[in-house]
C-alpha cells in the first residue's frame, strides 16, 4: 500500500517539477545569451493564467480537437507514472516497461498530429506531416538504443535496468555510451528542441511542435503545453537515471527518499545546463537535415548494440 | 464434449446454401438482405463457436466425409490451430455478413447481378473454412481452389471497368503459380510418408534438404497468397477493386489462411524447422513490412492504401515467425512459442482492424463515391460513428496502447528482445536488427494512418458531394462498432488471449508459455515478471482515471459567470477565410517520408509550370503529379519476363519446321525412355 | 564479463568501441575538413587505445608505436592534408556520398561479418584485445568501403590511412604489434604515401582540374 502511494506521489512529483525544469532551462540559456531571465515560478503562472482563460475554437473544431488535449496530458502523465524518478521498485514501474512508455508517447503523438489537421489550416497539416515524419525517424533510433539497454540488464523493465546498472558499479560500457548518446539525440528530436526544432518560435516555416498547437487555446493549451513540459523532463529523468542512477532509492525509508530527491535535482540541473548550453551553440537546422541528424542517432544506437555484443559478451 | 459430425456439416453447408440461394437474387433483391447474408453470418457464428470450443478446450477431433468420390474420402479436422482460424473467420463473416445488405444495395441497380456476388462470397467462405478443416492433401488443394476461384470472381464483380480485369487476371495467375508451389511441396511430404493425408506426412522421413525443398516450396507458395515482398505485386491490384466488404474478407481473412497454411505446413508437418529457415523468413519479414508501410504511405486511393498495409502487417506476422522458427532451431522452445503465439495475436488482431477498417473504406465509399483521399475530408462529423470506429482502426493498426495492435508487436519485441539465450553471435547481431526495422515499420505506420485519417475525416470537405454524405444505415455501423469494440477487448485482456492460443502452441510444439499469464489476468509477463511486464486493464483504468481527473479540475478551476469556449473562425493570417484548398494534401503529408525513402520507391514526379503571361519567372499556376509504381515490377518481374523471354526463344530454335527433326526429337526421347527404365 | 575487468582493460574495450564509431563518422562525413578531423580522431584514439595495450601488457615497444602512431597519424598527416587542401581551394567542396543510408547499412553488415569471422581467432586468444580484433577487421573493411563509395581524391587518401589505422590496430589487438622494425617501415611508408599521395593531387588537378576520380576514366584509351 505504502509503494502504491508512493509510486503516486512520485508521479505527482513529476507533474509538479516539470514546469519548473523548463524554467530553469530557459533561465540558464538566458544568462548564456545576456538576456534577463524571467521568474523561475514563471511558467506556473503561465500555467495557472491559461487555466483561466476560456478557449477560443474554431466553428469546424471537431471533438478530436476538444479530447486531444487530455488524451496527450494523460498519455504523457501515464509515462511519467513508468519512469523511476526518486525511488526503483515500484509497483507502478510493472505497469508499463520501456516500449509501452514510448507507446504512449506515440499515442500522444498521434492525437497531437491528428488536432494538428482538424481545422484544416496549412500550418497544422505541415505541422503534423513532420513531426510524423521526424517520430518515424526517431522512434527506431530511440527503440535500438532501449534494445542496447535491454541486453545489458536483459529487462526491458526500466526499474529493473536502472538496478542493474546500480549493481554492476562504474564500468566502462562502450554500449551504454553509445546509447546514452544516441538517446540524448532521440530527446533533443522528441522533445521539439533546437536543433531539431525551436519551441520558442512562431515563425511559420520552421515550427513543428508549435505548428500543430496554434488553434489551442485557454485550458487546452495549458495541458498541452503541461504536457510538453512533463515530457521534456521525462526523457531528463530518463538519461539521468538510467545512465547516471546513484543516489535513486532502493529502499523506501525517508532519508533515502530524501537523498534520492536531491540527486535528481542535482542530475537535472546539471542537464538543463547542458541542454541550454548545446542550445545556445547550435542553430537550428533545415528540415530535410534533421534525417541526417537522426540517422547518427541510429547509427550509434547500433554501434552500441554491435560493441555490446562483440566487446562485452565473452 | 464433442462436436458432432453434423454440426460440422451444418457450418459447412450454410455458406453453400446461402450461395445457392442467392442464384434466386436477381429477380428479388430482398433474398439478398433477409436469406443470403443472414445465412452467411450464422454460419460464421457457428465457425466462432466451434473454434472457441476447440480452441479453449484443446485437444482434436477427426471427420470424414465423402462428397461424391465414394474411394477418395475428405480428411478433416479440427484441432486448436484450425479452432483459432476458424474463429477468425467467424468472426469477420460474421461483422460481413452485418455490414453487407447495407452495402449491396449499391448493386441493387447496377449492371452487375447480385446473384454472382452471393453466389461466390458464399463459395468463398466455404473454400476458407475447408482449407482450414483439411486433413490431407487432397482436400486442402480442392478447398485452396476454391477459395481463389471464387475470390477470383469476387474480384473481377466489376469487370466493365478494364483494370479491374486486369488486376483480377493478374491475381489469378498469380494464385495459380503459388498453388502450384503448395502443392509440389506437398508432393515432396507425400513423396517421403508414402500418403496425402497429413497424418502420413507429419511421419514422414525428411532429410535436411529435402525438408528444406518443401518448406522453401511452401514459403513461395503460401508467401504468394500471403502478399510477401516480392510476390505481392497482385494484392494492392486486386484487393481495393472488389466490393468493400469482400475486400474485408480477402485482406482480413484469406491472407490469414495462408498465414495458416504456412503454420500447418512448417510448424505441423515438416515439424523439425532448422534455424536458417527463421533468418530466410525473418528477412522477407522485414522487407515486407517496410516494403509494404512505405508505399502504404504514398498511396492517396484509400483501399489501395489500406491493401498495402496489409502487406505491411503480413511483413510483421512473418516476423514473428521467423523469430520463433530461429528460436525453435537453436533449441530454445519457450522462446520459439513466445513467437509463435506473438504471430498468432497479431494475425487474428490484423484480422479485427483490417476488416474494420475496409468496411469503414466501404462505407465512406459508398456514401461519398470517392476513393480518392485528395477529394474527401471532414467526413467526422458528417458521419460520426463511422467516423470514431475507423479511428480506433486506425490506433490500432498504429500500433498504439492500450489498443490491440500494441500487444502483439509488444510481444514481438519482446521476442526479439531474448536473443541474449542464443549461442551464435551473428544471429544475436541481425535479429535486433530485424526489431528496428518493425519498429520503423510501426512509427511510419502511425504517420501513415494520420495521414489517412486527417486527410479524409478531419480538416474540410475538399468536395461538393463529399460535403453532403450522411452517416450509413444501422447495420454498416453495428458492423464496424462490433469489430471496434474486438480491437479494443483484445488489447486490453491479452492475458486471456495469450492463455487461449498457448493451448495451439501446446498443441502443436508440446511447448507452452506458463509465465506469461502466471500473475493473474491483470498482468502479461512474457518471459517472467523480472524481464517485462505490461498491464493493459490497468492502462485502460489509469487512462479513464485522469480523463475523470482532467473533468474533476475542470470543475474546479473553470471560470465563473462567463461563456466557456467560445466559436469563432479559424485564425487565418488576417487574410479573410480559409478554403479547403489551403489544406495540406495526402501528397503533401507524404512529402517529407518521400524525399527520404525516395530511392527505394519508383515516382514519377510532374511538375508543370504555367508562366504569367508578363512575369516569366513567376508561375501563374503549377500543377503536380505523382505516380507511384511498385518497384518490384522492376527489380523483381522485368528481369524474370526477360529471362522467360530469352529462354523461350531458345527453346523455340527445335522448332524447326522440318518433319524429320520432330521424328528425330521423338526418336531420342524413346531412346532416353528406354534408358532410364533399365 | 566486463564489470570483472580491470578499469585499464575496460578503457580498452570503450576506445575501441569509439574507433569503430570514428570509422563509421568517416564513412558519413561530407565535408573535407571534417574528413580529416575524424580521421585524426581516430588516429589519436588508436595511439590511446596502443598505449593503454602497452601499459596492460607491459611491452614497452608498444608506447614507441603510440608515440609514431599519435605524431604520424593524429597530428603530422591531418596537418599535412589540411593545408594540401587550403593550397588547392577545396576546403569548401561537398564530398558528397550517393546513397548516405546505403553505405551505412552495408557498414553495419560488414561489422556483423567481420565479427562472424573473427569468432574462431577469439577462441584461440585469451588475451583482453582479442575482442578488439573484430573491430579492428571492420575498421579496415570499412576504410575500404570509403575508398569505393567516395569519388573525390582526398576522401580516397584518407579512406587509405584510415584501412592503415585499422591493420596497426588489428595488429596491436591481437598479437601486442608487430616486430618493431616492421612497424618503423610501415610508419615511414604512410608518410611517404601521404606525401606522394599530396603530389598526386597537385597533378591531378593539373591535368583534369578536378579531384573527381571519377574523371579519371577521361584517361583511358578507348573512347565513349
Amino acid at each position: 500500500m505504502i509503494d502504491w502511494l508512493l509510486a503516486l506521489s512520485q508521479a505527482m512529483l513529476f507533474a509538479l517539477l516539470a514546469p519548473l525544469f523548463t524554467a530553469w532551462v530557459r533561465r540558464i540559456k538566458c544568462w548564456l545569451q545576456n538576456r534577463r531571465s524571467p521568474a523561475l515560478l514563471q511558467p506556473y503562472r503561465d500555467l495557472r493564467r491559461l487555466f483561466s482563460k476560456h478557449v477560443v475554437m474554431a466553428h469546424n473544431a471537431s471533438i478530436i480537437f476538444r479530447l486531444t488535449p487530455y488524451i496527450i496530458a494523460a498519455a504523457t502523465l501515464l509515462a511519467a507514472v513508468a519512469v523511476p524518478l526518486i525511488a526503483v521498485n515500484l509497483p507502478t514501474a510493472a505497469i508499463a516497461d520501456v516500449i509501452v512508455m514510448a507507446g504512449f508517447f506515440a499515442l500522444a503523438r498521434f492525437f497531437l498530429a491528428l488536432a494538428g489537421m482538424d481545422i484544416g489550416t496549412a500550418f497544422g497539416g505541415m505541422g503534423s506531416s513532420r513531426e510524423m515524419t521526424i517520430a518515424a525517424l526517431a522512434e527506431p533510433a530511440m527503440l535500438m538504443a532501449i534494445f542496447t539497454l535491454a541486453m545489458v540488464a536483459s529487462s526491458t523493465n526500466l526499474s529493473t535496468v536502472i538496478s542493474h546498472v546500480l549493481a554492476d558499479g562504474l564500468v566502462l560500457r562502450p554500449s551504454l555510451l553509445f546509447a546514452f548518446l544516441s538517446l540524448v539525440l532521440v530527446g533533443i528530436a522528441e522533445t521539439g528542441r533546437i536543433p531539431v526544432d525551436n519551441p520558442a518560435t512562431h515563425l511559420e516555416l520552421t515550427m513543428i511542435h508549435e505548428a500543430m498547437i496554434l488553434e489551442y487555446s485557454g485550458r487546452h493549451l495549458a495541458l498541452i503545453e503541461w504536457a510538453s513540459q512533463i515530457k521534456l523532463m521525462l526523457y531528463g529523468v530518463l538519461i539521468a537515471n538510467i545512465f547516471f542512477p546513484w543516489g535513486i532509492a532502493e529502499t523506501a525509508d525517508a532519508l533515502s527518499l530524501a537523498i534520492a530527491f536531491i540527486a535528481i535535482v542535482f542530475k537535472l540541473m546539471l542537464l538543463g545546463i547542458f541542454l541550454a548550453l548545446g542550445e545556445t551553440v547550435l542553430a537550428k537546422m533545415r528540415l530535410f537535415r534533421v534525417p541526417a541528424f537522426l540517422v547518427l542517432a541510429l547509427t550509434l544506437s547500433v554501434i552500441g548494440l554491435l560493441s555490446h555484443i562483440i566487446l562485452e559478451i565473452n | 464434449m464433442e462436436i458432432s459430425n453434423s454440426v460440422l456439416l451444418t457450418m459447412l453447408l450454410l455458406p453453400v446454401a446461402s450461395a445457392l440461394l442467392a442464384l434466386a437474387a436477381d429477380t428479388k433483391p430482398a433474398i439478398m438482405r433477409w436469406l443470403v447474408f443472414p445465412l452467411l453470418g450464422v454460419g460464421g457464428i457457428m465457425g466462432v463457436l466451434q473454434g472457441a470450443h476447440i480452441l479453449l478446450q484443446g485437444g482434436s477431433q477427426s471427420f470424414l466425409f465423402s462428397p461424391g468420390l465414394p474411394w477418395l474420402h475428405w480428411h478433416l479436422r479440427l484441432d486448436p490451430l484450425a479452432g483459432f482460424f476458424l474463429l477468425l473467420i467467424g468472426i469477420v463473416v460474421f461483422a460481413v455478413s452485418l455490414f453487407a445488405p447495407g452495402y449491396a444495395r449499391e448493386f441493387e441497380h447496377s449492371k452487375q447481378p447480385l446473384s454472382v456476388l452471393g453466389l461466390f462470397t458464399g463459395l468463398f467462405v466455404t473454400g476458407m473454412y475447408l482449407v482450414i478443416l483439411a486433413d490431407d492433401a487432397f482436400a486442402f488443394m480442392v478447398a485452396w481452389e476454391v477459395m481463389s476461384l471464387s475470390s477470383y470472381f469476387l474480384v473481377a464483380y466489376q469487370h466493365q471497368n478494364a483494370a479491374n480485369r486486369r488486376a483480377a487476371l493478374l491475381y489469378l495467375l498469380m494464385a495459380h503459380i503459388g498453388a502450384l508451389a503448395i502443392l509440389l511441396g506437398f508432393g515432396v511430404l507425400a513423396g517421403f510418408g508414402g500418403g496425402f493425408t497429413f497424418d502420413l506426412m507429419r511421419a514422414a522421413p525428411l532429410n535436411l534438404t529435402w525438408a528444406s525443398i518443401a518448406f522453401g516450396l511452401g514459403l513461395l507458395g503460401f508467401g504468394m497468397k500471403a502478399g510477401l515482398v516480392p510476390v505481392h505485386v497482385w494484392l494492392p491490384e486486386a484487393h481495393p477493386v472488389a466490393p468493400s466488404h469482400i475486400s474485408a474478407l480477402m485482406s482480413a481473412v484469406m491472407l490469414k489462411v495462408a498465414v495458416y497454411g504456412f503454420i500447418r505446413l512448417t510448424f505441423d508437418l515438416i515439424g523439425n524447422v532448422h534455424w536458417s529457415w527463421g533468418v530466410a523468413v525473418l528477412v522477407i519479414g522485414s522487407i515486407t513490412a517496410l516494403y509494404g508501410v512505405l508505399y502504404a504511405m504514398l498511396q492517396t486511393d484509400m483501399k489501395r492504401l489500406l491493401a498495402y498495409s496489409s502487406v505491411e502487417n503480413i511483413g510483421i506476422i512473418f516476423i514473428g515467425l521467423g523469430l520463433s522458427l530461429t528460436f525453435f532451431g537453436t533449441g530454445n522452445h519457450l522462446l520459439g512459442v513466445l513467437g509463435l503465439v506473438a504471430a498468432l495475436y497479431h494475425s487474428l488482431n490484423h484480422a479485427m482492424f483490417k476488416s474494420l477498417l475496409f468496411l469503414g473504406a466501404g462505407t465512406v465509399i459508398q456514401r461519398s463515391h470517392e476513393r480518392d483521399l485528395e477529394r474527401m475530408g471532414g467526413l467526422l462529423s458528417r458521419m460520426p460513428w463511422t467516423g470514431a470506429f475507423f479511428l480506433i482502426g486506425c490506433i490500432s493498426i498504429s500500433a498504439l496502447p492500450p489498443f490491440n495492435g500494441f500487444v502483439s508487436e509488444w510481444l514481438i519485441f519482446q521476442t526479439a528482445l531474448q536473443v541474449g539465450s542464443i549461442h551464435s553471435g551473428v544471429l544475436r547481431a541481425v535479429i535486433p536488427i530485424a526489431a528496428i526495422v518493425l519498429a520503423l515499420t510501426s512509427a511510419l505506420a502511425a504517420a501513415c494512418f494520420v495521414r489517412l485519417f486527417g486527410i479524409a475525416f478531419l480538416g474540410q470537405p475538399r468536395t461538393r458531394h463529399v460535403r453532403r454524405v450522411r452517416e450509413a444505415g444501422r447495420g454498416m455501423v453495428w458492423s464496424q462498432g462490433f469489430l471496434a469494440l474486438l480491437c479494443l477487448l483484445l488489447g486490453v485482456l491479452p492475458t486471456l488471449t495469450v492463455e487461449a492460443i498457448n493451448h495451439i502452441s501446446f498443441s502443436l510444439t508440446g511447448y507452452k508459455l506458463q509465465a506469461a499469464t502466471a500473475h493473474g489476468w491483470l498482468w502479461l509477463t512474457p518471459m517472467s515478471a523480472d524481464i517485462a511486464s505490461y498491464s493493459a486493464p490497468l492502462v485502460m483504468l489509469a487512462i479513464l482515471l485522469a480523463f475523470a481527473a482532467w473533468a474533476l479540475m475542470y470543475f474546479v478551476m473553470r471560470p465563473t459567470g462567463k461563456a466557456n469556449t467560445v466559436h469563432t473562425d479559424a485564425w487565418d493570417c488576417g487574410f479573410g477565410p480559409l478554403t479547403p484548398r489551403m489544406q495540406y494534401t495526402a501528397t503533401a503529408f507524404s512529402m517529407p517520408v518521400q524525399r527520404i525513402f525516395g530511392s527505394v520507391c519508383r515516382l514519377q514526379e510532374d511538375i508543370e509550370r504555367l508562366p504569367r503571361p508578363h512575369l516569366q519567372t513567376e508561375a501563374e499556376s503549377i500543377r503536380y503529379q505523382l505516380q507511384v509504381e511498385d518497384s518490384m515490377w522492376r527489380w523483381f518481374y522485368l528481369p524474370v519476363v526477360k529471362l522467360l523471354h530469352a529462354a523461350a526463344r531458345r527453346a523455340g530454335r527445335i522448332q524447326s519446321g522440318h518433319l524429320r527433326h520432330y521424328l528425330l526429337y521423338s526418336f531420342i526421347t524413346l531412346i532416353l525412355l528406354l534408358w532410364l527404365v533399365t | 564479463m566486463l564489470a570483472g575487468l580491470p578499469i585499464y582493460q575496460q578503457a580498452i574495450l570503450l576506445l575501441a568501441a569509439l574507433v569503430l564509431f570514428s570509422s563509421f563518422t568517416l564513412l558519413a562525413q561530407t565535408r573535407v575538413t571534417a574528413i580529416i578531423h575524424a580521421f585524426a580522431w581516430q588516429g589519436a584514439l588508436v595511439a590511446m587505445t596502443t598505449a593503454l595495450v602497452a601499459f596492460d601488457s607491459g611491452k614497452h615497444h608498444l608506447y614507441i608505436s603510440a608515440a609514431l602512431t599519435l605524431s604520424l597519424k593524429a597530428l603530422f598527416i591531418p596537418w599535412l592534408l589540411h593545408r594540401l587542401v587550403k593550397k588547392m581551394r577545396i576546403d569548401r567542396v561537398a564530398h558528397t556520398v550517393e546513397h548516405p543510408a546505403l553505405v551505412l547499412m552495408i557498414a553495419t553488415a560488414l561489422v556483423i561479418f567481420c565479427y562472424y569471422v573473427a569468432q574462431p581467432i577469439q577462441q584461440l586468444e585469451h588475451s583482453i584485445t582479442r575482442n578488439t580484433i573484430a573491430i579492428s577487421m571492420s575498421v579496415v573493411l570499412l576504410g575500404m568501403l570509403m575508398l569505393v563509395s567516395r569519388n573525390k581524391a582526398v576522401s580516397q587518401v584518407v579512406g587509405f590511412m584510415s584501412l592503415e589505422n585499422g591493420l596497426f590496430f588489428a595488429a596491436v589487438a591481437a598479437t601486442h604489434g608487430m616486430p618493431m622494425v616492421v612497424e618503423l617501415g610501415v610508419a615511414f611508408d604512410v608518410l611517404v604515401a601521404a606525401v606522394i599521395f599530396g603530389v598526386f593531387f597537385f597533378h591531378i588537378k593539373d591535368s583534369i582540374d578536378s579531384l573527381n576520380v571519377s574523371e579519371l576514366n577521361r584517361l583511358s584509351e578507348t573512347d565513349e
